[in-house]
Formats: structure tokens, C-alpha cells, sequence
């Protein structure tokens, strides 16, 4: 149980912070359990649901799939980090308009690979956003409203 | 504005029903905010696991937890010898959360441990050392009725808790059962015999369905906690919290009373969390022992393999029709692969049996099932609840019955679908009934007959990609059903100062939508906006009784309990506002926050300041109502005759496939459905619940296969489950039929299971119509199409069971 720790320091949603983590944990564990931002959810550990996707770099990633010694340096933002980014109100905004939300567990997810798919193409059509999302699962809605939610955001920016 | 003008202002009338009104959660949960389970952690908490059995079925000769016990940070070992007053739980009362003496699946529970963290829990459990004996395994429900079969079930279980070894004079809880019939359905209407005799073609199939399971994103989980005197809090995902606190109660030995349940928002439910678990008595065994909070919750492998699935079924069918096209019988014989134990799924045919008896009219009708036991993972309720299983069957027979006659397979169905005003052989009574306007409209709306003949001619034309249309429709219960004591729900309203709302109501949010429709049906009556109203839905303390979110009940029963507890509130605002402006009630109506003049709209005063004068007054009083709403159906009587709903809704949905002849690969390319909904109240909602179930029934009908050989799964993962996923979606159309149904809230029937439902069913007939090839068992993957397109899939044939 006494795993070998580290030293990491990072910026997260804005704010540089140092961390010490067990050099086996994952960056999702890191964020929910070491750091208590549970908006980035478990659905399955093995990088096949995507709900816990984070950007890294602007870059998305499953976090379930990092290690938290390698957010070291990097530029991490969780859900909660787009709480003040006027791009992302707009998205979380379509989610709901487009009723793209319904128990909502893969929602955190689908907008942070959402709000990375609209950095990369700025006005994706649908095909791009159906390809986009891809890896994340949502097993209420059918997907159609959260494609619809997406292309609807492009389409007005 | 002017006094004057103030005093004339006219309210404009405004409805909320049918607009596209957003989910009242969706923004918290857009933003990451929500609290699941998974995100509630109480101080002191400690984390529970599970061990699992390591075998298929096997006695368990011993089990030494003694170096787990050792572990440091682990507090609480427990094993069923550990459990003296375990009760045995279940649909039939077949198993004790921690098994004792005998495993009989994979997923068994055997030992349990709490420790200060989850790692730690984990390495506790690799320090159980169990010792087995095998025994041969069932891994088909065929062999489970064999003469020779070993049982599954054939010793008592104690009341104490014992197996195996009683004790004598210790009372029995559950007997064992002398074979491995987990239960038995036995249905009829009419004289088969005679139907068959008036037969001029008659059909006889048989077929295979699947297991498929819930997968919802959210995992399973619990928080358990007793007090220091003895009440427990249990924080849990159940959908039946009321009846769930009396049998948590039974199971702890304890007053129900001493048991409140809150709801934290469910990742995901579609009827997984209809029974009670083993991991959710260990939960509360091990806070108990530990006098901790204890948080349980399951990895996605522990989900796949500990959760429960649709009920996998073989069905042989043998139905027939007159050469005019009209159906003269029906009879069916299935075989229900129930899983070691017993849950919901084992009661799937009171669903199914109505689809044989009453979707079409048929007047004879012979339905029997036995859900047998295996050493399988045992079967639950799923989202349609055995319909899906009953209309694939039925509705291939329907296409291939016109077929056999030469006649059109729409005009076969319009000939034979159910109209408003018939009771059924089965004693349903359709009061409001949209079936055919759903098949017209279904039809229309793909240019069904047009594309179903060009596509027949197509089948021997050149080519490697086959087009095909299909259709299947359903009849599912919307307006309650009638299996428990109650189908009722409570409902307590209170208004504020400032007129906002506080709809507290027994019906849960499991991510339906629920709180936003009860919450517009309230502010139709009080004439309030949405933001008006505040929904509390999640604590047995607080909220009145429910019977649960099950059969597609919520809107039409809470909704109903909601309209009335606000018609209360609303006839009491009216009558002090007459009075105090002495006008006739009769002539007051509320709109837009506002007492009005009902004729011209005028406003009188508004709604906040009328309540702050009733309230701050020599005579003080709030505006505080209750309901109580119990839908007027009835019990099924012993032969499952009755009308068992106060409504019934109805669905139609056309299938178009292209079929590539080469690799057996079947893209899904458009799905057109019609649904008898009553009316719609929330046409975001319940176009997103159509839109849901579509897709839920195309990963049925095609790419979902959890594989069990022998007894052991072999996919409990999303990579090769195979969920849909978002470039696999087919183009969407749909429509929404308004019977308006009289009993329902503003006209609306329950529609959340009845998307799922038919896609199977029409993916086949539609496959059928692209390549002349009938598929008899799900999924429709490229490896089970392309052997039927080549002739190397051997006629399923499954010798109906012989009733007694």
C-alpha cells in the first residue's frame, strides 16, 4: 500500500498548483479523490466511455488513462475550469436548449470533448461532430441532441 | 404604467404543455456540478468491496479470512457464517446476499470487507482464501429441464441464516426447489385447437434472444450508515424507494421506519434498479458491524458481471391467419433463461403475454413460459420489461403470415391492429387507442409500401448492397400497472410569500425528466412559470409514497398526483380571491402570476401579494395541499386476465437497412416511428426518450451481445459489449399521435419503455425485405447475417414446452 510518491506541479483550470501522488494513480483519481473536483466522472477506467475526459494542453484525453505524475508541467482543464469561458457557456447552454442532457452522468465528458472538437475544426458539420464523439458513450439520449447541440454551437460562433 | 392601466392589464394565455421546455437539471449537470453518489463522500467513511466466487457452481468447502482480518486499515471481514439473521432476498427469496454453502454463478457474493480506502479493500479480498468443490454447470436454459439436470436450488434456506446444515427446528425461509423451474406462466383465451382448425396457413418458429445488460454510465453504488440508535440513512440509486426502505427493513430485521433512503441523481436506470442487490444488504451488513458509514461502489467489469440483464429467451411461436387475412390463433411456449436466481426477469411474460394476446386482435390465445435455473447471471427488468423479446417474435410472424397469403403486410396489420373501445381477450380495455393512425402514419412518413415492393424486386438484381424496409409495432402499458397493493403516488404542494412552488412528490428522477413535466403540469393549473417551481423527489423522510419509477408510469401517475395536489391549492386561491374581491370563483381562473377575470383575462391581483395578504392577517394560513392519486385500473385476476392499466400506448416504427451482401454488414439508415403518446407535454423530453430508445433497441437488435459461455462472461467491458456509438446513429423521423387520452394528465400517456421496443423486431422483417433472408436470433451481427445469406444457419427449433 505504500506506493512510491512524486512531486508534481501543474496548472490546473487556471491556477498553478503542487501535488505529491502515488506514482501509480491516474489523473482521474487525482482530480476526484486527491483533489475533490468530482465533475470528471468514472464510467468505466479503461479509456472506452470517454466520461472522463479532460483537455491536456488543449489537448482531450481520457483521464482515466493518465498518470498523475504526468500532468507535471502541463496545462490541465476540467470541466469546472470552463465555468468562466464565455466559448464554453455557450456550448453547456446548446447541451441544454437541445435537451443534449438527460441522467447527465456522460455530459462533463461529451463537453469537454466537445468544447476541444469546436477549438480543432470552429464549425464542424455533423458528420465531423458524430466522428468527434466517437469515444463517448451516453446510453440515454441516442446522441442525436448532443450532435445537434454541438453543430447548433459551430454554427454560431 | 398607470395606476388605471395596472388595474386593466390583460393576461394573455400561455401554456407550457408541448413547448420545448429544458430539462430544470440540465445545467447543473452540463457543468459538472451534480453530485452523484459517486461524488458524495460522508467523514468516517469507509469503502466496502465484494470477493466474487471464483467458480461457476461449486460447494464451498471453506473460507479463512483470518490474514485479511490481519490487514492493517481493514476494520470489518464479514462471510454469510459471520450473518446469522441473513434473509434470503429476491424476487422469489432464492439467495442470501452472502452465499453460504454453495456458489451457483460467477458473480456470487461470498465474503465482503470494509477498510479505510479502496486499494486497501482490494488487497484485503486477494487475502480470502476460499476451498471449492465444482459441480457440473447449466449453461443452457435446454439443459436445465433435462431429467438428469443437477439442481440449482436444492436445499432449504434456514430463517437463521444457515444452508446446507440446518439446524433442527430452525424455520425455513426458502425450501429449495425438487427442479430448476424458477416459475411457471400459464395464459389462455379461447380454444387454440378451434383457432388452428379455422386456419388456412399456419406458421411455426422459433426464436433466440439474447443477453444484453443495462450499461448505465453511472456505476452501481451505496452509502450506508447507521445512527447511534439504530436508524440507518442509506444514500442509493434504487427506482423504488418506498417499497425498497420496507424490504431493506425486513432484510435488517429492523422497523421500516427506522430506514430513510435518499436518492442522490441516478447515472442511468432503465430498470436496473428495480430489486434489491446483494451488494446493497452487504453495504448495510458491513456499516452495521462496523458502525461506520460504508461507500460501496462497483468498477465497470464488476457492473458487467454483477449486474442484471434483459432475460435472455427461446421461443417457439405457431400462429395463424385466414386466407382473408383476418388471425385466428396464437400460441406461444417460451423458455426463460432465468440466471441462478430469481429477479424481475423472471416475470417478463406478464409483459409478454399481453403483446401475444391483446397488440392485434386474436381470438384464440395459448401463452405458457418457464423461467428455468441455470448457473447463468440471473435476469432482471429492463427498460420494455420482455416486450422486445414478445414483438420480435410477433411481428416477423406478422410480416410472414401476409406473406404466406399474398397479401400487403401493412394493409395484414391495418386489418388486425386494435381500435379504441375493444376489450381484449385478456381484459384490456383500450380507451384511448392511436394504433392505427401509428402504422398510417409510420408508413406515410417512409413511403413504407412503395420502398417495401421496389425493394422485393430488387433482391435477385444485380448488386452487393440490398435495401430493405421494415415494421414493427407495440402495445405497452402508459397509464400505471396495477402489480402491487398501490399504484399510487403522493403528492405534497407548497406555495411561498412570493408564489413559488415546492412540489415535493414520491416519484423519482432517474434522468427521464421527470421534475420538469411534473413542474409544468403544476404551472398549468397556477398559471406560474417554471422557474416558479422548486422539486424535491429524493428523500423517503420527506417525500410522500410512490410505487416507484417502473412500467412507464411516472408521468401519467405522479403526474396526476400532481395536477391534483395543484387544483387544491389553486381552488383555495380562488375562492379567497372571490372573496376578497367579491367576484364568483366560477369566474376567476390563474395566468401568469396573476389572478384573472376567467372571460376577459383582467388582471385582479397578483398571485404573491394575494398570499402574502392571506398569510400575514389576524387569520393566518399558508397555501399547503396534499394528493393522493390512484389510477382507476384494476388486479389481474389468477389467470393474468384484467384490465391492469388506466391507459395503454401505442407505437409504430419503420426500419430501412442496407444490407452488404459481401460482408454480412447491416447499416441502420433510417428509423421512422409513430407514437401514441396521449399528448405531448415536454416535446424536447420525450423526443429525446424516443430518440434513446431508438438507438437503445439498435444496439439490441445489432452490435450489444454480452457473451456467457458455461456460465462465465466473456466481454464484461464496452470495448467488446459494443454499445452504439454516435457515427452509427440512423437518420431519425418522428411523430407523435394525440389520442389525448381521458384519464391522463392533460391527454398524456407513459411512453418510456415503448421506443425500445419494435426495433428489433422491424430490423428483421426490414433485413427479410432487403435479402429474402429471415433471422430468427439477435444480434444481427455481420457474422450471423452473412451465414444466413449463405445458407449456414440451421433452423433454430426449440420443442415447445409441454404444460401440465
Amino acid at each position: 500500500m505504500s506506493a512510491l510518491k512524486h512531486d508534481i506541479e501543474f496548472t490546473l483550470n487556471g491556477v498553478k498548483r503542487k501535488l505529491t501522488v502515488d506514482v501509480t494513480m491516474n489523473a482521474l483519481d487525482m482530480l476526484r479523490d486527491a483533489i475533490g473536483l468530482t465533475g470528471t466522472k468514472y464510467g468505466c477506467g479503461e479509456g472506452e466511455c470517454g466520461a472522463c475526459t479532460i483537455q491536456v494542453d488543449g489537448v482531450s484525453l481520457n483521464s482515466c488513462l493518465m498518470f498523475a505524475v504526468d500532468c507535471n508541467g502541463r496545462d490541465v482543464t476540467t470541466i469546472e475550469g470552463l465555468a468562466n469561458d464565455p466559448r464554453a457557456d455557450a456550448l453547456r447552454d446548446a447541451f441544454v436548449e437541445h435537451g443534449a442532457v438527460q441522467c447527465g452522468f456522460c455530459t462533463p465528458g461529451m463537453v469537454m470533448q466537445a468544447d476541444h472538437l469546436l477549438h480543432k475544426h470552429g464549425h464542424p458539420d455533423e458528420a465531423c461532430v458524430k466522428r468527434g464523439l466517437e469515444g463517448n458513450l451516453c446510453r440515454c439520449t441516442g446522441y442525436k441532441k448532443i450532435v445537434d447541440a454541438v453543430v447548433a454551437c459551430g454554427a454560431t460562433e | 404604467m398607470t395606476v388605471a392601466e395596472k388595474k386593466h392589464r390583460i393576461i394573455e394565455p400561455d401554456s407550457l404543455i408541448g413547448k420545448r421546455i429544458a430539462k430544470m437539471d440540465a445545467p447543473e449537470k452540463a457543468s459538472g456540478r451534480t453530485r452523484y453518489i459517486h461524488d458524495i463522500n460522508l467523514s468516517g467513511q469507509l469503502h466496502g468491496k465484494i470477493l466474487r466466487s471464483a467458480r461457476i457452481h461449486a460447494l464451498i468447502k471453506s473460507i479463512d479470512t483470518s490474514a485479511a482480518k490481519a490487514l492493517p486499515g481493514v476494520h470489518i471481514v464479514i462471510t454469510g457464517a459471520d450473518i446469522p439473521d441473513q434473509r434470503p432476498i429476491g424476487v422469489a427469496k432464492d439467495h442470501f446476499p452472502l452465499k453460504v454453502g454453495r456458489v451457483r454463478s460467477e458473480r456470487d457474493e461470498i465474503a465482503a470487507v470494509a477498510a479505510e480506502s479502496e486499494e486497501i479493500a482490494e488487497a484485503a479480498l486477494k487475502l480470502i482464501k476460499v476451498e471449492y468443490e465444482d459441480l457440473p454447470v447449466i449453461g443452457k436454459p435446454e439443459d436445465a429441464i433435462e431429467p438428469d439436470a443437477i439442481l440449482i436450488h436444492p436445499e432449504p434456506h434456514g430463517a437463521d441464516g444457515t444452508h446446507l446444515h440446518l439446524k433442527q427446528g430452525t424455520s425455513i425461509a426458502h425450501k429449495g426447489k425438487p427442479d430448476n423451474i424458477a416459475m411457471r406462466f400459464d395464459y389462455a383465451h379461447g380454444d387454440v385447437a378451434q383457432g388452428e382448425a379455422e386456419s388456412d396457413v399456419v406458421l411455426e418458429d422459433t426464436f433466440k434472444l439474447h443477453y444484453v445488460t443495462h450499461c448505465c454510465m453511472g456505476v452501481s453504488g451505496m452509502i450506508a450508515e447507521f445512527d447511534a440508535s439504530g436508524n440507518v440513512l442509506m444514500y442509493s440509486n434504487t427506482q423504488v424507494p418506498f417499497l425498497h426502505k420496507r424490504e431493506f427493513a425486513e432484510y435488517l430485521n429492523i422497523d421500516p421506519a427506522r430506514i430513510r433512503i435518499i436518492q442522490p441523481p441516478i447515472g442511468g436506470g432503465f430498470g436496473s434498479k428495480l430489486d434489491i442487490y446483494p451488494f446493497e444488504v452487504i453495504c448495510l451488513y458491513l456499516a452495521r458491524a462496523a458502525k461506520r458509514p460504508v461507500k460501496m461502489l462497483f468498477t465497470r467489469e464488476e457492473e458487467f458481471l454483477a449486474s442484471p440483464t434483459r432475460q435472455p429467451v427461446l421461443l417457439t411461436l405457431r400462429s395463424g391467419c385466414r386466407k382473408d387475412g383476418t388471425l385466428t390463433f396464437r400460441q406461444v411456449h417460451t423458455l426463460h433463461d432465468n440466471g441462478a436466481y430469481t429477479s424481475w426477469g423472471a416475470t417478463t411474460p406478464f409483459v409478454m403475454m399481453q403483446t401475444f394476446s391483446s397488440l392485434y386482435r386474436v381470438p384464440h390465445c395459448d401463452y405458457h413460459t418457464a423461467a428455468v435455473y441455470t448457473n447463468n447471471p440471473y435476469a432482471g427488468s429492463f427498460r420494455g420489461y420482455g416486450n422486445l423479446q414478445a414483438t420480435f417474435a410477433i411481428e416477423q410472424h406478422m410480416d410472414m403470415l401476409a406473406q404466406s397469403i399474398g397479401m400487403d403486410p401493412l394493409e395484414f396489420r391495418m386489418k388486425n391492429a386494435q381500435d379504441a373501445g375493444e376489450v381484449t381477450g385478456q381484459g384490456m380495455s383500450f380507451k384511448s387507442c392511436g394504433f392505427k393512425e401509428c402504422i398510417r402514419t409510420a408508413a406515410q412518413r417512409s413511403d413504407f409500401s412503395h420502398k417495401f415492393g421496389e425493394n422485393q424486386a430488387n433482391q435477385k438484381a444485380p448488386g452487393t448492397i440490398k435495401r430493405g424496409i421494415g415494421m414493427a409495432s407495440m402495445l405497452h402499458v402508459g397509464g400505471g400497472a396495477k402489480i402491487y397493493p398501490s399504484d399510487g403516488c403522493g403528492t405534497i404542494l407548497k406555495m411561498d410569500d412570493f408564489a413559488n412552488v415546492t412540489l415535493i412528490t414520491g416519484a423519482s428522477e432517474i434522468g427521464q425528466g421527470s421534475e420538469t413535466v411534473l413542474s409544468q403540469l403544476v404551472c398549468e393549473e397556477l398559471g406560474l412559470p417554471i422557474s416558479a417551481v422548486t422539486v424535491v423527489n429524493n428523500d423517503t423522510a420527506i417525500t410522500p409514497w410512490d410505487v416507484g419509477v417502473h412500467a412507464s408510469r411516472t408521468t401519467f401517475i405522479a403526474g396526476n398526483s400532481a395536477i391534483g395536489a395543484a387544483k387544491k391549492a389553486k381552488a383555495k386561491i380562488l375562492a379567497v380571491a372571490g372573496k376578497k374581491f367579491e367576484i364568483a370563483e366560477d369566474y376567476l381562473d390563474l395566468r401568469g402570476g396573476f389572478v384573472i377575470k376567467a372571460d376577459s383575462g383582467e388582471a385582479v391581483i397578483e398571485l404573491s401579494k394575494l398570499l402574502r395578504n392571506l398569510h400575514f392577517q389576524d387569520k393566518a394560513e399558508l397555501v399547503m395541499t396534499t394528493f393522493y392519486y390512484e389510477p382507476p385500473s384494476v388486479h389481474q385476476d389468477k389467470g393474468f386476465k384484467g384490465d391492469v392499466s388506466a391507459a395503454y400506448a401505442w407505437g409504430t416504427q419503420v426500419v430501412e437497412v442496407e444490407v452488404d451482401t459481401e460482408t454480412g454488414n447491416v447499416k441502420l439508415v433510417k428509423v421512422t416511428g409513430a407514437h401514441d403518446v396521449g399528448r405531448v407535454l415536454n416535446r424536447l423530453g420525450i423526443e429525446g426518450q424516443i430518440e434513446g430508445g431508438i438507438v437503445m433497441g439498435q444496439g439490441y437488435a445489432f452490435t450489444e451481445d454480452l457473451m456467457i459461455e458455461n456460465g462465465h462472461m466473456k466481454n464484461p467491458n464496452f470495448r467488446d459489449y459494443k454499445l452504439v456509438t454516435a457515427p452509427e446513429i440512423p437518420e431519425m423521423d418522428v411523430a407523435f399521435i394525440e389520442s389525448m387520452d381521458g384519464e391522463g394528465p392533460q391527454g398524456a400517456k407513459g411512453v418510456g419503455e415503448a421506443p425500445a421496443i419494435c426495433m428489433a423486431a422491424a430490423a428483421a422483417n426490414a433485413i427479410a425485405n432487403a435479402t429474402g433472408i429471415r433471422l430468427f436470433e439477435l444480434p444481427f451481427t455481420p457474422e450471423k447475417v452473412y451465414r444466413a445469406l449463405h445458407g449456414q444457419t440451421p433452423k433454430l427449433y426449440w420443442k415447445p414446452w409441454k404444460a401440465e
